[in-house]
């Protein structure tokens, strides 16, 4: 073999090695340079020839010439093939060197290859010696191994017989077969071992047949620690199987692993989905916002000049228009006044989404709220209602509040409770509550409610009503229920047998609930009932939705935005309350909300009943302080009656305690026609007079007003009021009113328009202002209106005062709200313009302040503000208007440099009426004294 | 009467101008409106006012702003003031530079206050100028024996 390897490596050596030795091109240059000296020479020499034997030609001479020539050529030639020879030779001599040098090396590689193979070979050797390769399986798996073992111990055996005695004798012989007999005893015996070992062994393998079982089984135990991976393979060679390979992996880290990869890939996604989902939402926000903002402030903008339209149609309502042209601007106003309500809505809604909305803290009367919304319902209520409010006695008589909210959260569910009644009642229950989780328990007046509203029917849908309905069917709807009313008039005098003087012993189960606990905190529940059409179940989860309403039908039918009981739940909620709904439908609903107040507590005794009965003459504060049930009966209804019989008053209330002796019932029958004067009491008088005056103007104006001067004294001091009350607020005993009202009533009817009731429902200030001027009952035009300019800015003030003049009026100015609130203190002014930025205090505070003054008839609120006492000079004013807490509402008119959105919001939130934007001209000063000013 | 004509013909175009270039507004016919026999200085009187507070305020801007820490609250009530004085004689240049005043002040921006104090300055000069400018051409016309004509 190595020779072999030799022999061809000479072969290759030959082969590869002469090429690198020997140039490629040495051999041929040799011979080119060989074979092209000769022919060389032998052309030169013959042109040579040639040339000379042209030149001469003779015969002799020529062959002279050529034997001389051949003797040079012969010699040339001997020379030429010495030459030759001698190259030849050379190159012979240069290849036997070549060869010998070739060989030297193909001898040097040869060695170097022995060596290399040498080396090659040790090399193997050492890693052979080395690294054998061994499965793992032979040293982890000793499985087998007990086998062979086994076998070894068996076979251990002397083999050599020993025979002592010698060849061919008999002893021999002998000898050699006891011998074998005992090796094949020794035989037999190994045999039986062996049968045994191999039972045994198949036993075992039996037994153990299956590895993979009993691997299973121990990994199994560990189950709760590893995650095994078993597999097994059968090993096959030549088609047969000669064993398995099974294989164990511990895999509880990867699995582990992974579990937790799928963990955290879970997660991821969850995560992304959420970031996605949060982007969406972020951007959705960020796109409601700045529709909303853009929404409020496109409001805002729309509000100013649409108001302007509004108060002008208004003033245009007084002059002199016939039929058809009242019938337009009637149209008019009421669509108006349904945008500025509409706009005020998103305005507050935003507001509140937006949580700017600030909540006020001022001290008020609940029994005063409660019956100033129910007289401002009823005078611009042009359906056969009745409206009824109970306050019962645990109510404290002052709490503390945003009262200004509470008001729009009362108005706004009374005004949609009237709404979608059309018959029957609406009612305002207001009791203390021990706890807001456990106010579902007060059933009490649930049940009253639910039993009064006989029948009825009416849904309802979040919607600030303006009970604009002006639509004729209304009208005929009116009419055609008369009779309905005489029943429903009766429950509330029936079922208010806690109404009748001081009888303690009433039903009202809260009284002994909690007879107020002494705690700051009260929760007063208030519910507003009524027997309207009812809320279908299905519409409830959305009712309080902003933009929901209880079905298209009902939008039609209906009206309204949609936004009135969103913005109710916003305020209740954003106050700490809550709101809820119990309906049935076609029987009526009750919209409940409970409130958290802090109780003032330096009139919180006068709760006590006994208290009150005692102290109930003294003194016409304290009787509105604990008034506990009022009922506002459907206008109109007297002359419509008075055929029956059946005449009541306009506005119909009780007191319980004032009247000693006398019982409710009787007087709040409608068919109590005889209505003593003696029941309308002094205060009976007062109350309704005094903020009621704006309220049931409207009505009372249109046919007959009584002086206003007259009654702005009863305003005032309500102690002379038995005359006044009886002239305009009972038209029955009043012959002249009772003829105004039915002739009124008998051209409504007539005409079946909307006339007189809508023209002025929200601003009946004004617009009674506005009748009563237009009438020919000429009102107060003697006494001049005194007006208030609350500004700092002397120029603004200067050249206003020029305006007030040149309009003639003359106006008292004052340069802060603390002035103004001092001012207003003194002096009952009919109009205030108030700016907004002052120094000191500036105007929104001092609106509050003045507001929560006619609200709750004393000043606290202003010394709690800061005021000092002695400019307020509170006594003075204790004798003055300051006993009459609900005396008239100022109209306040702020002055706003910014008509950004912001203020003038700001404006109405705070109490304002309106506001006119800097600079003021002429004409806006105008516009508004005309709205706002008595004439 | 050819120099009151002459007069009141340049009154009107100086009024005329005055509304063009943007120095007063609306507000101004506003005032001119409330003059009458028994208030014959009207427009005199409450410019004259005006200039005296505008004087003050600035006055007081300028202390204000170049107090080491800028009391904002402060300079945001005078330019209030402003504002509000100058929008109610119609001084309309003057009150739209108080609003981007104004905005300076929200931003707390120092700079930019006392960039805007001094363009309100130059304003105010600028109309203060122009009124009692037109003042003087109103006393001429009236003490050549003409009458102011109305716009």
């Amino acid at each position: 073999m190595v020779s072999e390897m030799e022999s061809g490596h000479i072969e290759e050596m030959d082969i590869e090695v002469l090429p690198s030795m020997w140039p490629d091109d040495v051999g041929t240059d040799a011979g080119k340079q060989f074979n092209v000296e000769k022919p060389k020479g032998d052309q030169d020499m013959l042109e040579e020839v040639t040339i000379i034997d042209d030149a001469t030609i003779v015969d002799f001479k020529r062959l002279l010439e050529l034997t001389n020539y051949t003797e040079t050529g012969s010699s040339q030639l001997a020379y030429l093939v010495k030459h030759w020879e001698y190259k030849q030779a050379n190159a012979v001599r240069l290849l036997r060197e070549e060869l010998d040098i070739l060989s030297k090396q193909r001898e040097e590689v040869e060695l170097k290859k022995l060596e290399i193979l040498e080396e090659h070979r040790f090399e193997e050797e050492r890693y052979g010696g080395d690294k054998r390769p061994i499965s793992i399986l032979d040293e982890v798996y000793d499985l087998w191994q007990d086998v062979p073992r086994r076998k070894n111990d068996v076979i251990v055996q002397n083999k050599r017989v020993e025979i002592d005695a010698e060849y061919d004798t008999v002893v021999y012989w002998k000898q050699r077969a006891m011998h074998l007999e005992k090796l094949l005893e020794a035989s037999t015996q190994r045999e039986q071992i062996l049968i045994e070992k191999l039972q045994e062994s198949i036993k075992d393998l039996e037994r153990q047949s299956s590895p993979v079982e009993e691997l299973s089984q121990i990994l199994k135990r560990a189950d709760n620690f590893l995650h095994f991976v078993l597999q097994n393979a059968p090993v096959v060679i030549g088609h047969q199987t000669i064993g398995i390979n099974y294989m164990g992996m511990d895999v509880t880290d990867q699995v582990r692993k992974r579990e937790r990869m799928a963990k955290l890939r879970e997660e991821i996604a969850v995560q992304k989905a959420k970031e996605t989902e949060l982007n969406k939402t972020i951007h959705i926000t960020e796109e409601t916002m700045r529709a909303k903002q853009m929404l409020a402030t496109m409001s805002h903008e729309i509000r100013s000049p649409l108001s302007g339209v509004v108060s002008m149609a208004e003033i245009l309502s007084t002059t002199k228009v016939d039929q058809e042209q009242r019938q337009l601007l009637d149209c008019m106003l009421s669509s108006g006044d349904l945008v500025l309500q509409l706009i005020n809505d998103i305005l507050d809604l935003s507001k509140v989404e937006s949580g700017v909305m600030k909540l006020e803290a001022t001290k008020f009367r609940p029994r005063q709220v409660v019956k100033h919304v129910l007289q401002t319902a009823a005078a611009s209520l042009q359906k056969i209602l009745t409206l009824e409010g109970h306050v019962a006695d645990d109510v404290p008589v002052e709490v503390i509040g945003d009262v200004l909210r509470i008001r729009q959260i009362l108005t706004n569910l009374i005004s949609n409770a009237i709404k979608f009644t059309h018959e029957g009642k609406v009612g305002v229950n207001l009791y203390v509550v021990p706890d807001p989780s456990s106010v579902k328990g007060e059933g009490c007046h649930q049940k009253l409610t639910a039993d009064e509203s006989t029948c009825s029917a009416n849904g309802r849908k979040e919607e600030k009503c303006l009970s604009t309905s002006r639509t004729i069917g209304d009208w005929k709807g009116t009419h055609g229920q008369r009779h309905i009313e005489g029943p429903c008039q009766n429950h509330p005098s029936c079922d208010e047998p806690r109404t009748p003087h001081k009888s303690k012993v009433s039903v009202d189960g809260d009284n002994e609930e909690q007879p107020h606990s002494p705690e700051t905190k009260v929760w007063i529940r208030c519910d507003v009932y009524d027997t309207g059409i009812g809320i279908p179940e299905t519409a409830l989860p959305t009712l309080f939705k902003k933009y929901m309403q209880v079905s298209a039908d009902h939008a039609r039918k209906y009206g309204g935005t949609g936004l009135g009981l969103a913005i109710c739940k916003q305020l209740v909620e954003l106050m700490g309350g809550h709101l809820t709904v119990s309906s049935q439908e076609h029987c009526g609903s009750t919209f409940t909300f409970v409130l958290p107040y802090k109780v003032s507590t330096a009139s919180d005794h006068s709760d006590d009943p006994d208290e009150l009965s005692d102290m109930a003459d003294h003194n016409a504060a304290t009787d509105e302080a604990t008034e506990r049930f009022f009922q506002f009966q459907p206008r109109t209804l007297g002359s419509l009656f008075s055929s029956n019989g059946s005449s009541r008053t306009n506005m119909g209330y009780t007191r319980s305690h004032k009247l000693n002796g006398f019982s409710d019932n009787s007087y709040s029958f409608p068919s109590n026609s005889v209505r003593s004067k003696e029941t309308a009491s002094v205060e009976e008088a007062c109350s309704v007079v005094d903020d009621a005056e704006t309220l049931c103007q409207p009505e009372s104006s249109s046919s007959h007003s009584p002086d206003p001067a007259n009654r702005d004294t009863v305003c005032r001091g309500k102690q002379c009021q038995d005359d006044t009350s009886s002239q305009f607020q009972n038209p029955i005993i009043d012959s002249t009113h009772h003829k105004e009202t039915s002739r009124e009533v008998a051209v409504v009817a007539k005409t079946r328009e909307p006339q007189g009731t809508c023209q002025r429902q929200e601003k009946s200030d004004a617009s009674s202002q506005c009748i009563s001027s237009s009438s020919t009952e000429v009102p107060k035009s003697t006494l001049k209106p005194k007006i208030l300019l609350v500004e700092d800015n002397k120029t603004i003030v200067m050249v206003t005062q020029s305006m007030m003049k040149l309009l003639g009026h003359s106006i008292d100015v004052v340069n802060n709200g603390v002035e103004a609130v001092c001012a207003v203190q003194h002096h009952n002014y009919d109009l205030i313009l108030m700016d907004v930025c002052m120094p000191v205090m500036d105007g929104l505070q001092a609106t509050r302040l003045i507001r929560s003054f006619e609200e709750t008839g004393n000043w606290d609120a202003a010394v709690k503000a800061g005021i000092d006492q002695a400019l307020l000079s509170l006594d003075s004013l204790q004798n003055g208007l300051g006993s009459t807490p609900s005396a008239m509402r100022r109209p306040i008119i702020a002055m706003t440099a910014n008509a950004l959105a912001e203020s003038a919001d700001e404006c109405l939130a705070n109490g304002m009426d309106s506001f006119v934007s800097k600079p003021v001209t002429l004409q806006k000063l105008k516009e508004c004294l005309a709205k706002y000013l008595p004439s | 009467m050819d120099g009151v004509v002459q007069l009141q013909k340049q009154l009107v175009d100086y009024t005329a101008s005055l509304f063009h270039e943007g120095f007063l507004d609306e507000q101004f016919n506003q005032l001119q409106q409330l003059q009458d026999e028994s208030n014959p200085d009207f427009v005199v009187e409450v410019v004259s006012l005006f200039f005296e507070d505008s004087e003050r305020l600035l006055n007081e801007l300028g202390k204000t702003l170049e107090q080491k820490t800028v009391d904002f609250k402060k300079v945001d009530a005078h330019v209030h003031q402003l504002k509000g004085s100058s929008s109610s004689i119609g001084a309309q240049r003057v009150q739209k530079l108080c609003i981007a005043f104004r905005n300076c002040c929200e931003e707390l921006n120092t700079e930019g206050c006392l960039k805007c104090l001094q363009q309100v300055k130059h304003e105010y000069s600028l109309v203060k100028n122009k009124l009692e400018t037109l003042f003087k051409l109103e006393q001429q016309t009236i003490a050549a024996g003409g009458s102011i004509p109305t716009l």
